[in-house]
C-alpha cells in the first residue's frame, strides 16, 4: 500500500498518524511540504525507519534539504511518481 | 510629524505550501520604503523560508528565496531566528542563507542580519514592538 503525505509533520500530524498506522511493508511518499518529514535529526527522525519512506525530488530540491535527508530516505522523480501510484493496488493520501 | 514605529512580521510558515512566506517578504519590502524600524522573525516552520540550497528548477515553483538577499539594502537588518524552531528539525544556523547588510556606521563593513534567538527572547521581542504583523 502506498500512503501519501503533504503536509509539514511540524504543523500537522497527518505524517506522525501516517506513520502510525502504516504496515510495515507499506511506502510512505512525501510531497510537497510533506518532504520535511525526511529532516535529519529532527523530532519526528525516528519514525522515518517504521517503513519504506520516499521523497519526492523536486519538492526536495525547492526546499533546499537535499543535504539535510535523513539516511534511508530515497528521492523519486515525477516518474518514479507515477510508478508507485501503478504498482500499489491501494493509495492513501493523509491530507 | 510622521512617528517611527517598530514594525516586527512574524513569519510561521513554510515557503511554497502556502503564500504566505511571499506574501509576507512582498509586504516587508513594500514597508521599508516608508522609514519604518522593522525587525523579522522566523520560527516556526518559518525557518524553512531562509534555508539554503533552494533550487526550484525541476518543481516549477518561483525561487523567491534569493530575494531575501536585498533586505539587507532596504535597512531591514533585524533577522531574529528562533533556535528552538532550527533545533527542532534538525538544523543550525549553516543550513541558512547567510544575509548581510553594510554597517553605516562602521565604515559600511559586511556584517551578518541573523541573531539567534530563544523563544524567550521572541517573547520579549513581541512584547516591546508597537506594531506585529503575523504570516
Amino acid at each position: 500500500m502506498l500512503h501519501i503525505v503533504n503536509k509539514s509533520p511540524f504543523e500537522r500530524d497527518a505524517f506522525t498518524s501516517c506513520m502510525a498506522h502504516a504496515a510495515a511493508d507499506s511506502t510512505v511518499l512525501l510531497i510537497e511540504d510533506g518532504v520535511f518529514a525526511a529532516m535529519k535529526g529532527s523530532t519526528v527522525a525516528d519514525q522515518l525507519s517504521k517503513t519504506k519512506v520516499v521523497a519526492l525530488q523536486s519538492d526536495v530540491a525547492a526546499r533546499g534539504i537535499e543535504a539535510n535527508l535523513a539516511d534511508g530516505v530515497e528521492m523519486v522523480d515525477y516518474a518514479g511518481f507515477v510508478d508507485l501510484v501503478t504498482d500499489n493496488e491501494k493509495i492513501q493520501s493523509w491530507v | 510629524m510622521s512617528e517611527i514605529k517598530n514594525f516586527l512580521y512574524v513569519n510561521r510558515k513554510a515557503p511554497y505550501g502556502t503564500v504566505y512566506a511571499l506574501e509576507s517578504l512582498e509586504v516587508v519590502l513594500i514597508g521599508a520604503a516608508f522609514d519604518q524600524d522593522v525587525s523579522l522573525i522566523f520560527m516556526d516552520d518559518g525557518v524553512f523560508q531562509i534555508k539554503k540550497d533552494q533550487n526550484t528548477e525541476a518543481s516549477g515553483l518561483k525561487n523567491f528565496s534569493p530575494t531575501y538577499n536585498a533586505l539587507g539594502d532596504y535597512d531591514v537588518n533585524k533577522i531574529y531566528v528562533e533556535k528552538e524552531s532550527l533545533e527542532a528539525r534538525g538544523m543550525t544556523i549553516d543550513d541558512l542563507m547567510p544575509l548581510t547588510y553594510e554597517d553605516e556606521d562602521d565604515d559600511w563593513a559586511e556584517k551578518s542580519s541573523i541573531r539567534m534567538v530563544s523563544a524567550d527572547e521572541i517573547r520579549d521581542l513581541m512584547e516591546e514592538s508597537d506594531v506585529v504583523l503575523s504570516f
